[in-house]
């Protein structure tokens, strides 16, 4: 319950005086960090929803393919292994970047973007295959509209950080590395390592529990 | 400002005279609280004692705001003390989430022992044997089909009095509700499962009954009288309609079940399991039928997501799980190859 | 050619019903003279400046309100409508499908894009000042969560002369809400006009918490804040757990309307019921939602009013808190009749019921701020002391419906549409109603006319009691809601009579209060205070219309009502708390790209109803280029220079430090 944890918190403001650009800027990049934080919780409640849907209609199949029939484990522990990597490089881009070197940086979000993109790559191709080969789509069953519907969700959310992580290797090119872009480094590893975390449930409770 | 506390009277007033009038003169029109049958009877029973214990502490707060108000005005001269600054009062903060909490404890045990004796599915305790009546809403009429007499009605219902009836409801397209006031509260039919409800009519007349949920653009015209006859009538009646009505066909099952309304109509028979066929056509997909196991293993399951959700602070969602679930199981005879209530 | 057109133009506009006829031509016209007002003028400039683009929270409180307004107006309306074909049996007024839709963006109008924009407004224009703070945590996504309101809400109402409304309800049930039972496209209006504006909402909910949570003036701890910020923050709480699920139900009904997915048709293993729980998830914290900051306004008018301390503080906050979270506890009570089994309706029953705890609580908290009090009834303490009534009853009702087998009875019938519509007529609307008189001095710079505001009020009570109370022995008498004729022999006739008689004494009101707005504007004297009311917390500490930055210096908080504290020592003789030097304030800049953003928000939605791929694609790839345009713009906040600070003061006739 961040929000709990705050108010029992009580948060006092330092009385600022003499303000000055770096000041007024420092207080905001926190902020913006916080609320970042609020919406990872409702981000959280957004996959629990779709997750709990899945659930409910997992074994409605309506006569159409069933987990165990569609899912292949080799792609999908490769992708979840790719995906895994990726949080720990970006983690590497956040050392890089405490220890000031724009360079590292870059780099490491590069190598973060490139693993993400081909872990979208892969999802891709399974969900071509599973559409083209499988005749499985959205709507040939109650229990495939669910897996779609999460899986893709996630699969969105990795392809929006890696549009936003393309702007931002630009702008900390252009940049340096200075408060603003800081924050904006944080406030994307945040989402990365949520987007990991949401991953392992995806794997445990789509993947594991179809094919067990 | 006189004025607010006269209107509060007034409407204080205003309300307890329109209710005594509406109680006295057309009490008969209030057909919730004028039943005519055993369950019927328990819950405005209910509503009554509940209605008790929220006026315990409704009557007092109204008069305490009209006198609070009236005192406390800001008029000249007044001699009611004025304290700005007095803002806690242990003692009075106990009391007024004590007082609540009791009241609310004491309808929690009334509701909950009203709650287990008044499941709709629970049989009425009878010397009679039930009579089972299966109803299905279609688009935009009420069927009806006596699995037990071999004929079947539309908007139009016949019950013997004194005979406990088990409804067997279900929904040929969008949800409705089955509801005769005067019998007892309502149920909702539902596509791809059947809900059972029991009521009784004790006493012989005609009951208003109707579709209670909204389906969509005539749902107002779901209406259906209900016809408690003594049982000897209501044979007679059933003998009469074999003899003289035409029987429903599977075609004409499908011309009925065509959006539309209609006037009351009488089959002197209907195809065989029509009724689990209705129920089956939606029953959720499982693909080899499972029914118990494969439903246990989905409590299962939301317990292993509870614990996950829990860390995200999501106990609600997990809870929704779970009553999914648990509902699926409880709709009773979901499952097509598990109900066993064809006609005989 | 001609014909296609011709063909396009039967399919696009809704034809064939005069009343929507004349409503098409009055808006066409009503378009044509906004247009010609502010070309004739030159006010196009100025409205983009000052208005469209603003990220000044109290402009973007003001246009909440104003569309609120708007909203009731339409939302009123639709129930005026109804009741006018209820009013006798067997009445032809209105066809089934229309009354159909009708009732339908009744329901949706009201509580989203009524009740929720006059509720943000209120957040808007008060939580900033009452706290002491400049601004909101983030001007930016501030205006970004109005625009897509507005935009939602157009969406939503275009649909009513524009291909059709939605006829499915509020909640819109599937199936009745899907394909196979709504081909028209009025469900997709539905879907995408409550998305776009609950995304806004969504971020509301957000930028409230942060804003409470970060900004609050020093000193200022947690439980030294108004009531009123403490109930946006419940209420906040409240928003950014219930509205992902909306979010999530809503694009699931679409991906099953759009992709033929099956989440909940009735064929290929979808599960109807699923929709029930899920939007009900969402639904029931909703309705507190709405009403949690009405109970803030009226912990804060009661206290000024009756000129004395709130009473029982801590209670209060636990009490709010409490409700925000059992809100998350109750949702089955909608549907006891679905047959779960008795455990599961006993303990939604309980849950119910214990909602009413905390809610009893307040209202004596609130009778024993007036107890020993002075109180004067100006109009926003007239709506709080007509409200407690109101929502004792409405609230005892709803325990009543709580009551699991009782609701058997009640449920689906007009005895629970008497009970919601006293708890959110009784509370939410009259609860924003006095803070909307309470704090339209502080917005504007003068009150609103007390004696068209009295006769405002009375016909607003005596026509709610005249059309609701009725409606309780109607639901008892067997009479369902949403059926929209019934026969001479079930009686209900003259109660239903009397219950449009009321309504129409409530739409009476609702001029009074338009009468009321204009005549306060031309007539209306300018308050010099800034303070009216004789008002116990910040925001009544500056000037109305508040400055730009709010405050030239941050406040020193010391107690809880800290205005009136300060206001009694300067009474005493004490000297006024030293003030800090005046500094630069730093300052969000105005950006168009809320507004652009939220425009291309509504030709995307416009083009997934419709099907208009073409329209839909670009429009999604221009709102993202517009995230990508926030994100490489460094130059988003300026300071304003002390001389211009203290030139600003100096014209507000107020001694600075």
């Amino acid at each position: 319950m961040a929000h709990a944890h705050a108010a029992a918190s009580e948060h006092v403001h330092d009385d600022h005086h003499g303000h000055h650009e770096h000041d007024g800027h420092h207080d905001q990049e926190s902020l913006k960090l916080f609320g970042f934080w609020i919406f990872l919780i409702t981000d959280c409640i957004l996959f629990g929803t779709l997750f709990a849907t899945y659930v409910v209609l997992r074994n409605s199949t309506a006569g159409g393919p069933e987990a165990h029939e569609l899912f292949e484990m080799p792609g999908v522990i490769a992708e979840t292994f790719i995906l895994l990597t990726s949080s720990f490089t970006s983690g590497l881009a956040v050392l890089s970047m405490h220890q000031g070197s724009k360079r590292g940086l870059i780099g490491w979000l590069a190598v973060t973007a490139v693993l993400g993109a081909s872990f979208v790559g892969l999802e891709v191709t399974e969900f071509v295959k599973m559409v083209t080969v499988e005749h499985a789509t959205i709507a040939t069953s109650g229990f495939l509209s669910g897996f779609f519907v999460l899986v893709g969700t996630h699969g969105l959310h990795v392809s929006v950080g890696l549009i936003w992580m393309t702007a931002l290797m630009i702008q900390i090119g252009r940049r340096g590395i200075t408060s603003v872009t800081t924050r904006k480094v944080g406030v994307i590893s945040l989402y990365w390592h949520f987007l990991d975390v949401v991953w392992i449930f995806v794997f445990t409770v789509v993947y594991l529990m179809g094919v067990m | 400002m006189r004025r607010t506390k006269k209107w509060h009277r007034a409407a204080v007033t205003a309300v307890l005279v329109l209710t005594a009038a509406l109680l006295s003169g057309c009490g008969e029109q209030l057909i919730v609280m004028n039943p005519k049958g055993p369950i019927g009877e328990s819950q405005k029973d209910l509503i009554l004692i509940a209605s008790a214990l929220c006026a315990v502490v409704l009557i007092p707060v109204l008069g305490l705001t009209a006198f609070i108000v009236w005192r406390y005005r800001d008029r000249k001269g007044t001699k009611a003390s004025y304290r700005p600054n007095w803002s806690h009062s242990t003692v009075m903060e106990t009391v007024w989430w004590g007082i609540p909490i009791v009241i609310i404890a004491v309808l929690a045990v009334v509701t909950a022992k009203y709650t287990y004796a008044l499941e709709p599915s629970k049989p009425i305790a009878s010397q009679q044997k039930a009579i089972t009546i299966q109803a299905s809403s279609l688009d935009w009429k009420w069927l009806f089909t006596y699995p037990d007499q071999g004929i079947a009605s539309v908007n139009v219902l016949h019950i013997p009095v004194g005979v406990p009836v088990r409804f067997e409801l279900t929904s040929d397209g969008p949800m409705n509700s089955f509801w005769i006031p005067q019998l007892g509260g309502q149920m909702y039919t539902m596509s791809g499962m059947a809900m059972t409800l029991y009521l009784q009519a004790d006493e012989a007349g005609v009951y208003f009954g109707s579709g209670a949920n909204f389906s969509g653009e005539h749902f107002a015209d779901m209406k259906f009288n209900v016809d408690a006859t003594s049982q000897t009538d209501f044979n007679r009646w059933v003998n009469e309609v074999k003899r003289t009505s035409p029987a429903l066909t599977e075609a004409g099952f499908e011309q009925l079940s065509k959006p539309g309304t209609t006037q009351p109509l009488v089959y002197s028979s209907f195809p065989d399991g029509l009724f689990s066929k209705i129920v089956s056509k939606y029953a959720a997909g499982h693909s080899h039928g499972q029914s118990e196991p494969g439903m246990k293993g989905m409590n299962g399951m939301d317990g292993g997501s509870g614990t996950d959700m829990k860390d995200m602070d999501m106990k609600d969602m997990d809870m929704g799980g779970m009553d999914m679930s648990s509902h699926q199981m409880n709709g009773r005879q979901a499952e097509a190859g598990t109900s066993g209530h064809a006609s005989h | 050619m001609l014909d296609h057109i011709k063909q396009f133009a039967s399919e696009f506009f809704v034809t064939g019903d005069p009343l929507i006829l004349g409503a098409q031509v009055s808006i066409a016209l009503a378009t044509v003279a906004v247009v010609f007002v502010l070309t004739y003028f030159h006010k196009w400039g100025w409205l983009w400046r000052e208005w469209l683009t603003s990220v000044d929270h109290k402009r973007i409180g003001i246009m909440y309100i104003i569309c609120s307004l708007l909203m009731l107006f339409r939302g009123g309306v639709d129930a005026l409508l109804m009741r006018l074909q209820l009013a006798v049996p067997n009445a032809h007024f209105l066809e089934p499908e229309h009354y159909n839709q009708i009732f339908t963006t009744h329901g949706v109008i009201m509580i989203l894009f009524m009740a929720m924009p006059l509720m943000f407004g209120l957040f808007n224009v008060v939580v900033p000042l009452q706290i002491g703070a400049r601004d909101v945590a983030y001007p930016f996504l501030n205006s970004l969560s109005f625009w897509m309101f507005f935009w939602g809400a157009m969406l939503f109402n275009v649909s009513f002369i524009i291909g059709g409304s939605p006829d499915a309800g509020w909640l819109s049930y599937p199936p009745l809400s899907e394909l196979s039972h709504s081909p028209g496209i009025g469900q997709n209006f539905y879907i995408w006009g409550i998305q776009i504006s609950g995304i806004g909402s969504l971020a509301t909910g957000i930028n409230f918490i942060v804003t409470i949570l970060k900004m609050r003036a020093p000193g200022m701890k947690l439980m030294k804040m108004p009531m009123f910020s403490w109930s946006v923050l419940a209420s906040c709480v409240a928003i950014i757990f219930a509205f992902p699920i909306l979010t999530v139900t809503l694009a699931l009904l679409f991906l099953d309307r759009f992709l033929g997915a099956h989440f909940f048709t009735l064929a290929s293993g979808g599960n109807p019921m699923m929709y029930i729980n899920l939007i009900w998830m969402w639904g029931h914290p909703e309705v507190y939602i709405v009403v949690l900051p009405a109970f803030g306004v009226f912990s804060d008018v009661v206290a000024t009013f009756a000129k004395k301390k709130l009473f029982g503080y801590k209670s209060m906050v636990f009490a709010m808190m409490s409700i925000s979270i059992m809100s998350f506890f109750t949702w089955l009570h909608h549907f006891f009749t679905m047959g779960t089994g008795a455990d599961v309706n006993v303990f939604f029953a309980i849950t119910t019921m214990i909602i009413a705890i905390p809610t009893g609580v307040k209202i004596f908290n609130w009778l024993f701020t007036m107890f020993r009090g002075r109180i004067t009834f100006s109009t926003p303490m007239m709506w709080t002391v007509a409200f407690i009534p109101c929502f004792v009853v409405g609230g005892m009702t709803g325990v009543l419906l709580s009551v699991a087998p009782a609701d058997f009875q009640f449920h689906n019938s007009y005895f629970l549409i008497a009970h919601f519509h006293q708890v959110l007529i009784g509370g939410v609307v009259f609860g924003y109603f006095a803070g909307l008189y309470y704090w339209w001095p502080k917005i504007f710079g003068f009150k609103l006319n007390e004696h068209l505001g009295k006769w405002a009020f009375w016909f607003w009570n005596i026509g709610f009691y005249v059309c609701f109370m009725p409606q309780y022995f109607l639901g008892l008498m067997g009479m369902t809601r949403r059926t929209y004729t019934y026969d001479f022999d079930m009686g209900w006739g003259p109660l239903n009579l009397i219950s449009t008689i009321g309504g129409f004494l409530m739409g009476l009101a609702f001029l009074f209060q338009v009468w009321q707005i204009a005549h306060s504007i031309k007539f209306m004297q300018r308050d010099t205070t800034g303070d009216p009311w004789n008002g116990r917390t910040l925001e009544w500490s500056i000037p109305s219309p508040a400055p730009l930055y709010n405050f030239a210096v941050l406040p020193q908080v010391e107690a809880t009502d800290d205005w009136w504290e300060t206001k009694e020592k300067l009474a005493a003789g004490e000297k006024p708390k030293p003030q800090g030097p005046i500094e630069p304030i730093h300052m969000p800049k105005n950006s168009a790209i809320p507004f652009v953003k939220s425009t291309l928000w509504f030709f995307a939605g416009f083009g997934f109803v419709w099907d208009w791929l073409w329209l839909a694609i670009p429009a999604m790839i221009g709102i993202g280029i517009c995230m990508l345009a926030r994100s490489f713009s460094y130059d988003t906040d300026y300071y304003i220079p002390v001389d211009e600070i203290r030139q600003t003061e100096a014209k507000m006739r107020r001694a600075t430090v």
